[in-house]
């Protein structure tokens, strides 16, 4: 079972080490949205500490965004997908395979540059480390919740909008929770709590969404 | 053995056949033959169980592939008319990953041979998109060099190659039925198979 999980996230990082333009885009867009808040609101510290974690938060989840829609595409178009799905194994783990690799190239960048983005806004070193945890915790849910997205509009024109708007709803708790945790400990609360729902929701979508995404492939494959 | 039994497809509002049966004992190979549209793909996806038929059923060892699916997907080996290889990685990665992915154990040195064998020396090394339209089926091809699986369905396996690899390709596949497999086909080009038992099944 391992063996074919370790198997795709190590085919799917070489193919992404082979195309880092997509990493290094997504990871742009991600540094350039968040930057254009402390240009645009000026230099209030109050105001932009109230703004950096629902900014940085909602340009993750648009980051993530970005590379959704090849998750799947690439391996659709080249008949990949179909020898995976013929693969001797059930299709959940070679999705859940997937997930994790895209969490790797897509998620993880975001969260180790998100407490460097954090110093734009002000944030205290103990709200830069939440961020940093909350970004860590959330966004495999966002990866995860994101596949059964990009597994339902395979093939479809137009797909990548239909995705956003099928995916984006989806993201509000992670949204709410992961802003929630920064917020907290602003304001002195502590976001153990919120920390703990992110972690909650990152196990549920990593059991299941692999499993409903590979429901969604094989409709796309008949 | 494999065997089908009464199938129906419908694609979009048209049906495309109905009431199609065979079987397929060890060592024999079927050939699909019909015009273009006439269900030849259709037929073969069904058969390695992409497609759900609207009727009938299909049989492999008497089992039904649908409630069998994971021990009937380890006999089986499917080369479809997309390549399946990545531009990104060299003919030697896609090899390898492939074999890993279905899990197969190829070792670096069989699939050395086997890349040597399709023409493909001295090319190990370097991207496939650089690779010409020939040269990337032939990569698909290699995996077929090294498969023990019983059961080979090939959709138009003869595009694009030059009249040696064809004659290789002919070759490799009658040394798959000597060796008590069986192989399942469509082409337009009619290639004579040196062995085995050669049935063919005319789609109208």
């Amino acid at each position: 079972m391992l063996k074919i999980i370790f198997a795709v996230v190590g085919r799917d990082l070489k193919l992404a080490m082979r195309r880092q333009a997509d990493i290094v885009s997504a990871l742009f867009f991600f540094v350039i949205v968040v930057s254009l808040f402390p240009l645009g609101i000026g230099p209030e510290p109050d105001l932009l500490r109230k703004l950096a974690p629902g900014v940085l938060w909602v340009a993750a989840l648009l980051a993530t965004m970005l590379s959704l829609p090849r998750l799947f595409a690439d391996d659709h178009r080249d008949g990949t997908l179909e020898q995976l799905a013929l693969a001797p194994h059930p299709l959940g783990l070679v999705v859940t395979g997937k997930v994790i690799a895209h969490w790797l190239v897509s998620g993880l960048p975001l969260a180790l540059i998100a407490p460097v983005l954090g110093i734009q806004f002000d944030l205290s070193s103990d709200a830069l480390l939440v961020l940093t945890g909350a970004i860590l915790l959330g966004t495999p849910a966002l990866s995860g919740i994101g596949a059964i997205g990009a597994a339902l509009t395979l093939g479809l024109r137009g797909g990548g909008v239909l995705l956003s708007l099928l995916v984006l709803p989806l993201y509000i708790p992670v949204l709410i929770f992961g802003a929630g945790a920064v917020d907290a400990t602003v304001s002195g609360l502590g976001g153990e709590g919120h920390l703990s729902l992110l972690a909650a929701m990152t196990f549920a979508s990593l059991g299941f969404a692999p499993w409903a995404s590979a429901a969604a492939l094989k409709i796309a494959l008949e | 053995m494999l065997e089908a039994d009464n199938l129906e497809c419908v694609r979009g509002e048209r049906r495309l056949f109905a009431g199609l049966g065979f079987k397929l004992e060890a060592g024999e190979l079927l050939y699909l033959q019909g015009r273009n549209g006439a269900g030849k793909t259709s037929l073969l996806r069904m058969i390695i169980g992409l497609l759900p038929p609207e009727a009938g059923e299909i049989r492999w060892q008497g089992q039904s592939i649908r409630r069998n699916s994971d021990d009937f997907r380890a006999d089986l080996c499917y080369l479809g008319h997309l390549n399946a290889i990545k531009e990104e990685l060299t003919p030697l990665e896609n090899l390898l990953a492939s074999a890993h992915l279905a899990d197969e154990d190829l070792s670096e040195d069989d699939a050395l041979d086997a890349l040597e064998q399709v023409g493909l020396a001295g090319r190990e090394d370097l991207a496939c998109k650089y690779l010409s339209q020939g040269q990337k089926r032939r990569v698909a091809l290699a995996r077929l060099v090294k498969e023990r699986r019983p059961l080979w369905v090939l959709d138009e396996p003869f595009v694009a190659l030059d009249v040696a690899a064809v004659d290789w390709l002919a070759g490799i596949i009658s040394g798959h039925l000597q060796r008590g497999g069986l192989a399942v086909m469509t082409t337009h080009q009619l290639v004579a198979i040196p062995a085995g038992t050669v049935r063919e099944l005319r789609l109208s």
